[in-house]
């Protein structure tokens, strides 16, 4: 009789479901505990023995900081630096795309015009196109702009370009977020009650102040989860930032080359990686929510 | 600092300017003679530069790529179907094009599975015990592929000594065996598999949050109906829950299938298409930076345009439905 009670009460629980999850979630936390503790080790015990030798004899370990310092201010590595410009490159390039496409989203929802549903077709079809099928053109079409540039008096050397700074990665960030957030703020607009617009429009309100007060007020949700979607794309990206910033050094420019030298030492990379997760890991859980109704809305590449 | 001031104004400027551009925009329409007219061109002002925009930077591009395929490596002069006839005498490249094709059918199915199974299980767990193990297993979503290739090639490091400090090969030490040079050995395709491991730890948290969501959704009376019934948990999920999320399943499958089609960012990570785990995003890039062959680089992406022409399709008529039923 005992046993039954217990057994209902272990069933209750959940016991067997929760251990078995328990399990799957230290499966998928491990690489990370491993990237945790190596950051804070020294060159020669995260070259000799695994991280979690360190864990399981804590009070012998040399537990250090070094690496961070190493990579964070020496002239080699120098993160803070390219921390900053991985902020450049972001912020911008998370608000700009965000502006272009509520127009066009309210353009969608709210106003008439000739081939309408085909023109949103083609912008579904381009949610998908893969980057590389437009990298050759776009670099070609940056390149012959700065040899336009150089016709302008006073910019004989090219002091004023576009090739490699901050605007070019701005731009193809902002053109490759496009096709997907005018889909999801017109789906949002869409669920927006229609009666509030018409009433504004028979109030003599014009359809810019309606977009302005009205529409996107209402829409800072959509808004707010796009962002974050793509201030997470920016800021993880390599390729982008590699071809067109590349007079600016980002964070995962700097992890690549660290990874490709590890002879320093895995507590250098770790390090590195650590600092560059940061701000991801901090956005992820900060705004969690946002993010999960983000996804539910269809907010992935 | 001048990174930190160009961000700054950036920050204040560019939405300003873009603002501005809109407004400006919207009041040269106002000058239109009539209203009519005016109410004709206004839908323009505010689709009218994401139209230009994407026409410039995304649909030209792609027909430029397209026609730069039928020429030389330096874009001389049309050679026909040359590039993709060379392409295929490479045996190199018909191990590239198997590689996708394996990504194809491993990845969208097993972060599939994987998802469905970790979302039926933490919905029948208390809702602090659900929370947790679901923010472990989608914290990888939130990082970058380097981050996550920095990560994994620790955990899968290999020494030809006897110092194994990456875990897995520690633990095959542990158990006895021998260990594995994993990023570097392609028998049966295995540094592939390695590789589809991370971005199938990477997206499981993607598929388990949207198919979490739809099994929440399904009313509870229907399940219940199926326990009274004397059904098994395992029937009642395949028979009641799986039909009614099946639609969820497949909008995740599609996006895996998409994104492990045009995969290519981990691979550079881990191997740079080395040791047989090329796949075409990469090429791509062998091809145009290190081999500077435009032809042959634009030829492998038309490839690749080949394969996503369908999904592009079936997205467009997937929408045309959604919206039938608006």
């Amino acid at each position: 009789m005992k046993n039954n009670v217990i057994l209902q009460k272990l069933r209750d629980w959940r016991v067997g479901t929760t251990i078995i999850m328990l399990v799957v979630a230290i499966l998928w936390l491990l690489p990370t505990i491993g990237l945790l503790v190596t950051a804070f080790r020294d060159k020669t015990s995260s070259v000799e023995s695994g991280w979690w030798t360190a864990i399981l004899d804590p009070f012998n370990t040399n537990w250090t900081v070094s690496a961070f310092e190493n990579v964070l201010f020496s002239e080699n590595w120098n993160l803070s630096q390219a921390f900053m410009n991985t902020l450049a490159v972001t912020v911008p390039a998370t608000i700009l795309p965000i502006t272009f496409a509520a127009f066009a989203a309210y353009g969608f929802t709210f106003l008439n015009f000739k081939f309408k549903e085909l023109w949103f077709a083609v912008i579904i079809a381009l949610m998908i196109v893969p980057l590389q099928a437009v990298i050759v053109a776009v670099l070609q079409m940056f390149v012959a702009l700065d040899q336009w540039l150089l016709t302008i008096p006073g910019n004989e050397y090219g002091d004023f370009h576009i090739s490699g700074e901050y605007p070019a990665g701005w731009i193809v960030h902002s053109a490759f977020a496009m096709p997907l957030a005018v889909y999801i703020l017109r789906n949002y607009m869409m669920t927006l009650p229609m009666a509030l617009i018409e009433a504004a429009r028979i109030d003599g309100a014009s359809h810019f102040q309606i977009f302005w007060r009205l529409i996107v007020p209402m829409s800072v949700p959509a808004l707010a989860s796009f962002a974050i979607f793509q201030f997470l794309w920016v800021w993880n990206d390599y390729f982008i930032a590699f071809m067109f910033v590349g007079n600016h050094t980002v964070m995962t420019y700097q992890l690549l080359s660290m990874l490709g030298q590890h002879g320093e030492g895995w507590q250098i990379v770790m390090a590195g990686c650590l600092i560059s997760v940061l701000v991801p890991l901090a956005v992820f859980f900060g705004l969690q929510r946002y993010f999960v109704r983000g996804l539910t809305a269809g907010s992935v590449k | 600092m001048t990174d930190l001031i160009t961000a700054i104004a950036a920050i204040v400027l560019g939405p300003l300017a873009t603002f501005g551009l809109y407004a400006l925009l919207n009041l040269l329409v106002n000058l239109l003679p009539t209203d009519k007219v005016r109410e004709a061109v206004r839908p323009y002002v505010f689709i009218g530069p994401v139209l230009i925009l994407i026409g410039i930077l995304l649909v030209y591009p792609t027909i430029q790529s397209m026609v730069f395929s039928f020429m030389n490596a330096d874009s001389s002069e049309f050679i026909g179907f040359k590039n993709y006839e060379k392409l295929f005498a490479d045996p190199n490249f018909l191990i590239t094009v198997g590689n996708n094709l394996l990504w194809v059918a491993v990845v969208p199915v097993t972060t599939i599975i994987l998802g469905l199974f970790i979302a039926t299980l933490t919905d029948k767990l208390g809702p602090v015990r659900e929370r947790l193990i679901k923010s472990v297993i989608f914290m990888p979503m939130a990082i970058s592929f380097v981050a996550a290739s920095s990560i994994w090639r620790l955990n899968y490091s290999w020494d030809a000594g006897d110092k194994q400090i990456g875990m897995l090969n520690a633990i095959v030490k542990a158990l006895g065996g021998t260990p594995i040079n994993w990023i570097q050995t392609d028998t049966l395709s295995l540094n592939s598999l390695m590789i589809m491991v991370i971005v199938v730890w990477a997206n499981a948290g993607f598929a388990m949050t949207l198919l979490s969501a739809a099994i929440k959704a399904v009313p509870e009376e229907t399940t219940e109906a199926a326990a009274l019934d004397g059904a098994t948990g395992a029937q009642a999920f395949f028979q009641i829950v799986l039909p009614q999320i099946w639609g969820t399943v497949v909008s995740v499958f599609i996006t895996v299938l998409i994104s492990s089609m045009k995969i290519f960012d981990v691979i550079w990570g881990m191997t740079g298409g080395n040791f047989h785990t090329n796949v075409l995003g990469v090429d791509f890039f062998l091809q145009y930076f290190v081999y500077n062959d435009t032809g042959k680089a634009t030829a492998v992406v038309m490839l690749l345009m080949l394969a996503i022409i369908p999904v592009m399709y079936y997205q467009v008529r997937s929408y045309r439905k959604q919206e039938e039923i608006r």
